[in-house]
């Protein structure tokens, strides 16, 4: 490849992601509404798309205020961090067997390794407010994705054993046959629910639960660095969404239909069931939710690694 | 486990529910004839003021919005000089048309009253008198009333007997 | 590739001595957290990815955060900062500072002198790292699992409080002087007021 086409890549996936993000604005609202039996935005453009934009320029046009308490560079960096460590960990993400920005040998333990430092935006931001609520979420934030990153990394080692290698391209590579998603069924729920409790997307948006802690631990932000957090949470949506598809589900192999498009259309799908989620659950308490990933995934993950090991050692001879 | 499943599916089914959205400006809402909307001052069928100018709209608003001038014609008839609602205080409870005895003050079905400029949401009289009978057609209170203004001689009202000569009572 | 190398040791370096310089417990920490990602840059330039990437993990991803919850949690504000400029006088570190540049100094010629020795090393394969450690190191391995299970046992110990939150009137009832026997009803009040007539020491 050269040095061009790796530009080319770069931009393209870039530009694809941050309006895919975009996007999602106008996708959630509408799919929300029609699982509410309500019809959503639908006033600005066709069925109104255009509310992305409106939306995008009321961000913008908003007062970029800093809270005179707050820890103001902590609290200038704390959106940055959640965005950035998100879009770092597309680097890996194969969309089909040539487009790829970076195809590293230790591209699982990246993307695990980014996803723990997403934490930090979170943690930083609440604590940088100064402000009670703030902090309460941040801390609830730092606790449930310390924790889910556990089985997250774990739910996915079945995968690796299978496939004796990190590489995203090996592990698409390796379901030609089959899919992993019914080679490892418990991994690819317990992976899923970490990806829920990881981007703290609802039923698991503890961090930022409006109705007890106002917004969480971004209570204090406003205008265009509440908007990085925004386009964070859709960003972490269409990660794990690839990921799963990625790991789980093939990524880009399919039949008639070209490798990417392939890779959009079950990206796609993950993003839904991520709006639907939201449509559907409750949120869980806080103690439940540790109670939930310590004595329910965290033994079940294991016991998953275990038995695929066997049976790995098994068939090799 | 099982139940969330099941709520996901079920919440899933909704994609293809018919909506409740009534989409506004091009759909109108279906409004009930006594729904409390925008007040209005009615006349009676004779073309006349219905109001009397009683002031006891204005007691009985609980934001005092009303404000009012009772005055009288040359022939007595009394009728309000001003009237005056604030819409941006009013809290449409509908106590003014409770307390009206002549069925003048009546709240109407429509609510399509936004304002940028908030002064525009004081009404006077010019935009509150209406030419309709609103919601008590064929009502007129001067004919079952006993005093004369102009309308009916005294005693000569719907279910009035005439007035009693005083002096025939005399022993 | 050198020039990666020495510009990741340079932010390392840099990075850590702010952490020390710091007044701020929470700004050291973010300090701490770019030392950890500038030393698994290191290792990412001399060929060692996983351990970089397990550094990142680990050390930047998961212990530096407890750390910050915990340094959340004990709400250090402008109070600490002042307190800590008051201990950072010159005449606490410029003593350990010149020793350590005498080790930086002997680091130094010993780096010169002796170039016979080969620095550069064979980038050691996570294969045979586990191989070594599941096989002469077991036992290690096996008590440092012993050790961790203890920890663990010893933080759900200290973490579990068997809750007993009865109402006052399903408590244990404790004898009041009315369940005593008659004759000694009158005894523990005395006692009581002796007690407190005492003067304490
Ligand atoms: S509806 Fe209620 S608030 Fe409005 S004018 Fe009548 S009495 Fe006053
Ligand atoms: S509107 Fe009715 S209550 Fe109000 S002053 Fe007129 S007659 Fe009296």
């Amino acid at each position: 490849m050269t040095v061009m086409q790796h530009i080319w890549i770069v931009l393209g996936v870039l530009f694809v992601l941050l309006n895919i993000a975009a996007g999602l604005i106008w996708v959630e609202r509408r799919m929300l509404a029609l699982w509410q039996d309500r019809l959503g935005p639908n006033r600005a453009g066709p069925f109104g798309i255009l509310i992305v934009l409106a939306d995008t320029l009321k961000l913008f046009f908003k007062e970029d205020w800093i809270p005179p308490f707050a820890d103001k560079w902590i609290f200038i960096t704390a959106p940055a961090i959640v965005v950035g460590t998100v879009l770092l960990s597309f680097v890996i993400i194969p969309f089909a067997p040539n487009i790829v920005v970076a195809d590293l040998n230790i591209g699982l333990l990246f993307f695990l390794a980014m996803s723990s430092l997403a934490v930090y935006s979170i943690v930083l931001g609440g604590w940088a407010s100064n402000n009670k609520y703030a902090l309460l979420g941040g801390m609830r934030g730092a606790s449930q994705m310390i924790a889910y990153e556990v089985f997250m990394g774990l739910s996915l080692m079945g995968v690796v054993m299978l496939t004796g290698s990190f590489k995203l391209s090996d592990i698409v590579a390796a379901q030609k046959d089959m899919w992993f998603c019914i080679k490892q069924p418990v991994g690819l729920v317990v992976f899923f629910i970490a990806g829920i409790a990881e981007t703290h997307r609802l039923p698991f948006d503890i961090p930022e639960s409006e109705s007890e802690l106002v917004a969480g631990y971004h209570s204090e932000y406003s205008g265009m660095k509440f908007g990085m957090f925004f386009i964070g949470e859709y960003l972490g949506i269409t990660l794990i969404s690839a990921m799963t598809t990625t790991i789980f589900f093939g990524g880009w192999l399919g039949p008639f239909l070209p490798p990417w498009l392939w890779f959009f259309i079950k990206t796609f799908a993950f993003i839904m069931f991520f709006i639907l989620l939201r449509a559907s659950l409750p949120r869980p308490r806080y103690d439940q939710l540790m109670e939930y990933g310590w004595k329910l995934l965290l033994p079940l993950v294991l016991l998953n690694l275990l038995i695929t090991g066997a049976i790995a050692l098994w068939i090799r001879g | 486990m099982i139940s969330h499943v099941r709520t996901i599916w079920l919440t899933f089914l909704h994609l293809f529910t018919k909506k409740v959205t009534i989409e506004y400006p091009e759909e109108k809402v279906k409004l009930h004839p006594r729904w409390r909307g925008r007040i209005v001052l009615t006349k009676d069928p004779d073309g006349g003021e219905r109001c009397v100018g009683c002031y006891l709209c204005a007691a009985a608003c609980p934001v005092d919005c009303i404000a009012l001038q009772a005055t009288e014609d040359e022939n007595g008839r009394r009728y309000p000089e001003f009237f005056r609602i604030n819409f941006s205080r009013c809290i449409f409870c509908g106590f003014c048309e409770e307390a009206c005895p002549t069925y003048a003050i009546q709240l109407i079905p429509d609510f399509e009253m936004g304002e940028y400029n908030r002064q525009n949401l004081v009404f006077e009289k010019e935009d509150l008198l209406i030419n309709s009978e609103g919601k008590y057609p064929g009502y007129n209170f001067y004919k079952v009333a006993g005093i004369n203004a102009g309308v009916k001689g005294k005693g000569e009202g719907e279910q009035e007997e005439a007035p009693v000569d005083i002096h025939s009572l005399l022993p | 590739m050198p020039v990666l190398f020495y510009i990741s040791s340079a932010i390392a370096i840099i990075a850590t001595i702010m952490v020390i310089t710091r007044y701020e417990p929470i700004h050291a920490l973010l300090y701490l957290v770019v030392s950890f990602m500038a030393v698994s840059m290191i290792f990412l330039s001399v060929g060692a990815p996983f351990v970089a990437v397990l550094e990142v993990i680990l050390y930047a991803g998961a212990i530096i955060v407890l750390f910050i919850f915990v340094v959340m949690m004990l709400n250090l504000g402008s109070v600490t900062a002042v307190q800590e400029k008051q201990w950072l006088k010159p005449k606490v570190w410029v003593g350990p500072s010149v020793l350590t540049l005498l080790l930086l100094v002997e680091l130094i010629i010993l780096l010169f002198r002796g170039s016979n020795t080969d620095m550069s090393m064979p980038p050691v394969e996570v294969k045979r790292v586990s191989l070594t450690l599941y096989r002469e190191y077991i036992i290690a391995v096996e008590l440092a699992g012993f050790l961790l299970m203890a920890g663990v046992v010893g933080a759900a110990h200290i973490g579990k409080h068997t809750k007993k939150h009865l109402h006052r009137f399903l408590q244990e009832e404790k004898p009041t002087i009315a369940d005593l026997p008659d004759n000694r009803s009158e005894i523990p009040i005395e006692k009581d007021k002796k007690e407190l007539a005492e003067p304490v020491v």
